[in-house]
């Protein structure tokens, strides 16, 4: 749920009160260490990291909203762009490739439509390629918000999907 | 029976929860430190335990604590190293998921060991559904008097936060990690100052491993000379290994340091062999960034003796014939596998992950990858081997971190190793870039 108002970004109460706590956790005048934290709290509640979230992020912890941007744009996990709603993160490094990874990944791509990068003509899906997710005994793994999806075949892929578009 | 330091318990039901963990014996070890025990006896236990850091750089802890700046009136920090991102590499997930308190124990014996009363665990952002776990068990650990103000009554104080990273590989280096923590981009910092002098808001800190420090709890209940008992050497103790790759039981072994490689892979307790109907042809025995070796020398020395699990005899032969341990992180290949397409891989990911603070880790880690890809790709030019060596060097010493070296080494060992496999691709671009297509000249398959 957001509370979207004139293009400003607000956190619901829980996640204030949540933000709060975590930005109180750190010593007087460190404030800043929560700024990662609080990025996965605003890409929860949005999907994406958005400019207007990011500069409600700045104001919860007075720093400069640049930031907040240089940061969002140095780690692969913030979504810079609106995402469809479940983001597949597919491990493409080497081990989880041994055991078929890439195979596998050729099939998913055909069967949702899209290559790397895009998302579903209906916002269902995005698809996206990570490194390493530290899973590779269990390869092929993608991964899905908090949820690894692991020992990947084609039919696998097809069940998840399945019941991902019910 | 083998000893088992941080898994024994791991597969008893419930262990994730604070009552089962202390039903086998945990929090003993907080309660011996705490209340019977100096910071410095503890120590000085780890120090004779001779443990190295397990998360690849095998540094020993006892001195790295050692090393710690004790300025009057400054606090001090302990951060957990939880980053694991190397590939190969799952252990602290498969530890942390499976056995939270036993880190936590851990955390609380270092912590007041180092006199620290806000540590921190940085977990990778990726493993978001583990910092939940640690959280919990934090919060069970708190309501039972094991962390917060006046622990068992000892006057003693931690505050324990997990730290959520943000997806880079980066900040598993120690000083790109406190920048992390700092709410920074990961850029790794020159060094002096160490973290131990200026470390965590430029105040003394120690940053160790996951599984480092989850071998304090055992250390304190049997004391460091029994932790040294146990392996082999200078490298004492136990590792815990994240196997993958072409065998038959991927997984985390724990094991006594100085099993035979050829044991790890074949007995029916570790990896039970090659998967079916396949022969080995090549292992990456520490994680991505040690050099890749053939099967005939990850099998046994130069001079014919069996190749040890240890720190010492994987290294033996140096780069030449030798590889590292590393996180652990034991990739195993059969020969199905495409050695060129595989250093590929790996090159994209240094590529990807270099923070691009260091130009030749930043242009180096693209152009290897470029190379390597043309290479696999049917473009190879003669001199693309050569130049790839030449750009290894290059990068290889160069750098603020050690990304540029772990970058380097494994393009360099490949090429050592397995020469022939890049030529023929640049040989016969056409066969070479059929799927599947594996060379399968002239080579050592066991």
């Amino acid at each position: 749920m957001t509370t979207e108002t004139n293009n400003t970004v607000t956190f619901t109460p829980e996640r204030l009160t949540k933000a709060q706590e975590i930005i109180a956790r750190y010593p007087e005048g460190k404030q800043k260490s929560a700024l990662l934290p609080l990025l996965h709290l605003l890409q929860e509640q949005e999907g994406w990291t958005s400019p207007e979230g990011m500069d409600c992020v700045a104001r919860m912890l007075d720093i400069q909203p640049i930031e907040v941007y240089e940061v969002a744009s140095f780690y692969t996990m913030y979504h810079l762009n609106p995402v469809g709603k479940h983001v597949i993160e597919y491990c493409r490094t080497g081990p989880c490739c041994l055991m078929g990874g890439e195979e596998v990944y050729a099939h998913l791509k055909q069967r949702l439509g899209i290559d790397t990068g895009q998302t579903t003509v209906d916002g269902q899906f995005t698809l996206k390629e990570v490194e390493c997710l530290a899973a590779c005994g269990m390869g092929p793994v993608f991964q899905i918000r908090e949820k690894y999806y692991m020992h990947l075949t084609n039919e696998r892929v097809d069940e998840i999907i399945d019941e991902l578009s019910k | 029976m083998a000893t088992k330091i941080l898994t024994e318990h791991i597969n008893v039901p419930g262990i994730e929860t604070f009552d089962v963990y202390r039903k086998q014996g945990g929090y003993t070890a907080v309660e011996k430190a705490i209340k019977t025990m100096t910071p410095e006896a503890i120590v000085e236990e780890v120090k004779k335990a001779g443990v190295r850091g397990r998360g690849g750089a095998g540094f020993p802890m006892g001195m790295k604590w050692s090393f710690l700046a004790k300025p009057e009136g400054v606090p001090r920090y302990l951060v957990c190293n939880a980053d694991e991102s190397e590939p190969g590499t799952f252990k602290d997930h498969y530890l942390m998921k499976n056995i939270p308190h036993l880190l936590i124990e851990g955390m609380i014996i270092s912590s007041f060991a180092l006199g620290a009363n806000k540590s921190f665990i940085y977990v990778r952002g990726e493993l978001m559904y583990v910092i939940h776990i640690l959280e919990k068990a934090i919060a069970e650990a708190t309501a039972k008097g094991f962390l917060g103000k006046n622990i068992l009554g000892s006057g003693y104080d931690l505050e324990l936060v997990v730290q959520p990273g943000g997806g880079a590989y980066i900040c598993g280096e120690e000083t790109a990690l406190l920048e992390s923590l700092e709410g920074k981009r990961g850029n790794p910092r020159n060094k002096p100052p160490f973290p131990a002098v200026k470390g965590l808001y430029q105040s003394p800190t120690v940053v160790n491993n996951v599984e480092s420090i989850a071998t304090t709890a055992w250390i304190i209940n049997n004391g460091g000379d029994a932790y040294a008992g146990v392996g082999i050497g200078r490298s004492t103790g136990t590792k815990l290994i994240s196997a993958s790759g072409h065998i038959n039981k991927p997984g985390v072994y724990e094991i006594e340091l100085g099993v035979p490689v050829e044991d790890f892979i074949y007995a029916d307790e570790w990896c039970g062999g090659i998967r079916p109907g396949h022969k080995f042809k090549a292992l990456v025995a520490g994680g991505s960034s040690v050099p890749i070796l053939p099967a005939n020398l990850a099998l046994t020395l130069a001079n014919g003796e069996k190749r040890l699990m240890s720190y010492e005899s994987l290294s033996d032969g140096g780069f030449a014939t030798g590889t590292m341990l590393g996180s652990g992180g034991f990739i195993v290949f059969d020969e199905t596998s495409c050695i060129v397409r595989n250093t590929w891989n790996f090159s994209r990911f240094y590529h990807h992950e270099s923070c691009g603070q260091c130009s030749p880790c930043r242009e180096g880690t693209g152009w290897m990858e470029k190379v390597l890809h043309r290479i696999e790709h049917g473009h190879g030019h003669q001199q693309d081997i050569d130049l790839l060596v030449d750009v290894a060097k290059k990068i290889e010493g160069n750098t603020i971190c050690p990304l540029g070296d772990a970058a380097a080494w494994p393009v360099a060992s490949a090429i050592r190793h397995f020469r022939d496999e890049f030529q023929w691709h640049i040989d016969n671009p056409a066969e070479a870039t059929q799927p599947g297509a594996v060379y399968r000249g002239d080579m050592a398959l066991v």
